[in-house]
């Protein structure tokens, strides 16, 4: 269906190819995964398949891509509507018009369909995703799930016979997730679909994958092939292929289900052992460094926050968990002083964060939000570390010293838009982190992260909850939350739901429970790091 | 059309008791049959404009005097002595009852003619404006949807900036921290237009059937023939002192224009889903307002002075009976276009 004949592209002013000997065919109506560490030309492949590479981003490609037998040299994208759909990571950026409906039908409206045609596939549509009761609403009032499954809706009312997708749930929390990937599953097995998807978090795609197609990146040639081959030996895996090399399964489990049929022999050897807690755990006399009480936040006419209360310690990690639109954001951005309670009280330190001076509150409380360029409006990365010392009240280079720490070697004139989202988070860490502040809220850190650059950040996160620093993130990543939370916070409707340590919410929440979890329930084991270290401490790993 | 239809007539008449009844009936139709989606909010920001236009207008008036001769002194401002090269400009000096009706008259008229457009974007989102738009003016009707709902996303950003400012500990009020966001926001803005471009493009916008280039070329003139001829004859309609080469060229542009509309129509591929049908309703509602506009002009061509009440000297304007009846037609619609609790609601401004 898509076949690559010695492709490589290279964008006009960059040293090395994004891309380069790409020599495969991808069969009809196969699910192929795209994987690889950022950087690697994940998105420039997917581009090279919809034609946007390289007739609408420049650059010159070298050999031929045919979608459908349709040259893509040839073909612009426009002329390729027809046989490639494609929706990307941000479904807002996607739409054109400004309802369920229309948006469905403005694909075919633009191909010239006939008006009976285009009225039964808006039906058929709408009934397929699950949309029918939203056909009326505006775009805009839906949320990042239903947004994501009417972006796959507008593109599908065309009957493409290619479905390319770039991190398509990467925004969305798991609940949200399961329901478009759900989707993606049920047109490859009804409709034939050929589905291409690129995506970081393995842990949710790839039990629905007929292939995988590994970019190592670094100039090393794409491998194509069965999913558990492929990952044996990539550089990204998701946690159960973790676990299955670190218990020496062959060949490796790639579901839940296939591990937990396996793992009997290795719960019996895990059966005397205790997971070894990752951090000494905070104490819990210590003075609270940030607190609400019955804190209530409106945005618009709908409070986002009722009545949360909620302590934090120094030293202490805590994942801030919850559905799309729960209130996570709202209750980072109150306590860092961005929203006006409605009731309750918010109090960082001595100050009250919505009356305080930006001055004073940046050394209280730091905040990075969902998108770390806004924080960085500097030229280069020195002129950056500069203004953060300036705004810091800092002695000059403390800024370039943390830099220099969290993300070392990295040139002082580099602009920050040129560098990887791993490391404008690490920059933007060091910006706000010059001040010195005793609690960090980080929103969605892990959005748009490979697994190198994740492990990177539990390193960072884990230094400075050890340096008595409080951290409080909001994210859908449970595994993330696993790996680094001492304690575990559940929004619901901006109510808290659960609060407790880690392992207790995230062990009781089939929706929250990390791999590991699932796969050695009920022993209390979340991370692979765990269970590595105590077999290695047995003396009993293979 | 039937805002239009308004607008014409108020643009006609300096009468207040008139232009009062032109914004009382826009601001019923809007109440009965407005939707809550996002674009119907718009009413209140443009009945907001069109009061600060009006308060504007009398001020000025006030300070730089007025060109109307009146001899109904209010009250006198100090004045402000200029130097010679500003002759013809004063600041201060005698307030005159006659300027300041006439300002205030003038300035009414302007603020209705803003209600009137405020009533129109509450009433129609401006996607369904697009689609009764014929198929050659399809790119321009894009462009300017996108470019209505892009205003929201630059507020939206600007909100966001200013929050991440005050992350850094900067101060986040003051015109300082709104102009150093301008260059983030802008960026911001041009990578969202990009985006927005590639998924258009992916999804097979701007695919042409192919037409021999004299056609595309003609189709070209002829539209902007005709909208230039259209645009001189309403122009020419509005202000009171038209001639008789006002009708000739409105035809004549007409018919340049949709020609060129016609032929343009035949290169494009695209088809409409589920068009908005034409019917009774929007007959009746389209009708009542050109009703409006022609009732209007017709009468104040045989009673000018109803019509524009003397400010000098000033007399208490009288309301023209059968005036008054023919905007009350602009009513029509509040009970003509369904209502719009079944969520498709086919008003046509």
């Amino acid at each position: 269906m898509i076949t690559f004949e010695q492709v490589s592209v290279h964008y006009t002013d960059a040293a090395e190819p994004a891309l380069t000997g790409v020599d495969l065919t991808v069969p009809e109506g196969e699910l192929c995964l795209l994987v690889g560490p950022s950087g690697a030309g994940k998105s420039t492949l997917l581009g090279t398949v919809s034609g946007l590479v390289p007739h609408f981003t420049g650059g010159v490609l070298h050999g031929r891509v045919t979608v459908a037998g349709r040259d893509t040299r040839t073909h612009r994208p426009r002329e390729l509507a027809d046989v490639v759909g494609t929706v990307g990571q941000d479904p807002r950026a996607h739409f054109v018009t400004d309802t369920v409906e229309d948006e469905l039908a403005y694909g075919m409206e633009s191909l010239g369909l006939a008006p009976e045609v285009m009225r039964r596939r808006v039906e058929e549509t709408l009934d397929l995703l699950g949309l029918a009761e939203l056909r009326d609403r505006a775009l805009g009032t839906l949320s990042g799930g239903q947004q994501q499954r009417v972006a796959i809706g507008s593109v599908l009312t065309v009957h493409p016979k290619v479905l390319v997708l770039d991190e398509p749930t990467s925004a969305l929390d798991p609940g949200a997730a399961e329901e478009v990937l759900a989707v993606l599953q049920r047109l490859v097995h009804d409709l034939g679909t050929t589905v291409l998807m690129a995506e970081h978090r393995l842990e949710r795609v790839v039990q629905y994958a007929d292939q995988v197609l590994l970019l190592p990146g670094g100039g090393q040639p794409p491998v194509l092939g069965d999913p558990a081959e492929v990952l044996a030996h990539a550089p990204v895996f998701p946690p159960v292929v973790g676990l299955g090399r670190v218990a020496g399964w062959s060949p490796l489990p790639l579901t839940v289900r296939d591990a937990r049929r396996r793992a009997a022999p290795l719960r019996a050897r895990l059966a005397g052992l205790r997971p070894a807690p990752t951090t000494p755990p905070p104490a819990a006399t210590a003075a609270p460094i940030a607190e609400t009480a019955r804190l209530t936040v409106r945005r618009g006419p709908v409070p986002a926050l009722r009545g949360v209360d909620l302590v934090l310690r120094p030293g202490e990690v805590t994942a801030l968990m919850g559905r799309n639109g729960a209130g996570k954001s709202t209750l980072l951005g109150a306590l860092a002083g961005l929203h006006t309670p409605a009731a309750g009280t918010v109090r960082v330190g001595a100050l009250t964060p919505h009356k305080a001076r930006p001055k004073e509150l940046i050394r209280q409380v730091a905040l990075v939000p969902q998108d770390p360029r806004d924080l960085l409006y500097g030229e280069s990365v020195a002129a950056e570390c500069t203004a953060a010392d300036q705004d810091a009240g800092a002695t000059a280079g403390t800024c370039r010293a943390l830099v220099e720490r969290l993300l070392p070697g990295i040139a002082d004139h580099t602009h920050p838009r040129d560098l990887s989202e791993g490391q404008r988070l690490s920059l933007a860490l060091a910006v706000v982190l010059t001040a010195r502040p005793a609690l960090l809220l980080l929103d969605e850190p892990t959005r748009g992260l490979d697994y190198a650059a994740k492990a990177r950040l539990v390193e960072i996160l884990g230094g400075l909850a050890a340096d008595a620093h409080a951290i409080l993130l909001a994210t859908h990543d449970v595994e993330l939350a696993a790996e680094l939370a001492h304690r575990t916070v559940v929004l619901a409707d901006g109510e808290i739901v659960a609060d407790g340590p880690s392992a207790d919410v995230v062990l009781g929440s089939p929706a929250f429970a990390p791999q590991v979890a699932k796969v050695l329930q009920p022993e209390p084991w979340l991370t692979v790091r765990q269970v590595a270290a105590a077999l290695a401490a047995s003396g009993s790993a293979p | 059309m039937w805002a239009i239809g308004l607008a014409a007539a108020a643009s006609r008449t300096s009468n207040p008791l008139l232009l009062l009844l032109v914004v009382a009936v826009a601001g019923y139709v809007v109440t009965t049959r407005r939707t809550d989606a996002p674009w119907s909010r718009s009413y209140g920001a443009f009945v907001r404009i069109g009061l600060a236009v009006l308060a504007v207008r009398v001020l000025f008036a006030i300070l730089l005097g007025s060109p109307v001769p009146g001899s109904h002194l209010l009250f006198t401002l100090p004045q402000l002595p200029l130097p010679s090269w500003a002759q013809g400009v004063r600041v201060g000096g005698r307030v005159t009852l006659e300027a300041v009706l006439f300002a205030t008259y003038d300035g009414l008229r302007l603020a209705t003619l803003l209600i009137c457009v405020g009533a129109a974007n509450a009433l129609a989102s401006p996607a369904r404006l697009l689609r009764v738009l014929p198929a050659a003016l399809y790119e321009v009707g894009v462009a300017a949807v996108v470019a209505t709902s892009f205003a929201p996303n630059l507020v939206a950003d600007v909100q966001r900036l200013r929050a991440a400012r005050r992350l850094r500990g900067r101060a986040d009020r003051g015109l300082r921290s709104v102009l150093s966001v301008g260059l983030p926001v802008l960026e911001s803005a041009l990578e969202r237009s990009v985006a927005l471009a590639a998924a258009m493009d992916t999804r097979g916008f701007g695919r042409t059937a192919p037409v021999p280039r004299s056609v595309a070329r003609t189709t070209a003139a002829l539209t902007l023939g005709g909208l230039l001829g259209i645009c001189a004859a309403v122009y020419g309609l509005l202000t009171a002192g038209s001639g008789g080469w006002v009708l000739p060229v409105l035809l004549l542009g007409l018919g340049a224009a949709g020609g060129g509309l016609l032929l343009g129509s035949r290169r494009t591929v695209r088809t409409r889903y589920r068009p908005d049908p034409w019917a009774r309703a929007e007959w009746l509602v389209a009708g009542s307002g050109l009703a409006v506009a022609a009732a209007t002009i017709w009468l104040s061509g045989r009673d000018p002075a109803a019509f524009a009440p003397s400010v000098v000297p000033p007399t208490a304007p009288a309301l023209p009976l059968a005036a008054a009846a023919a905007v009350l037609l602009g009513l029509l619609p509040a009970f003509a276009a369904p209502s719009p609790t079944p969520a498709r609601k086919s008003d046509q401004s």
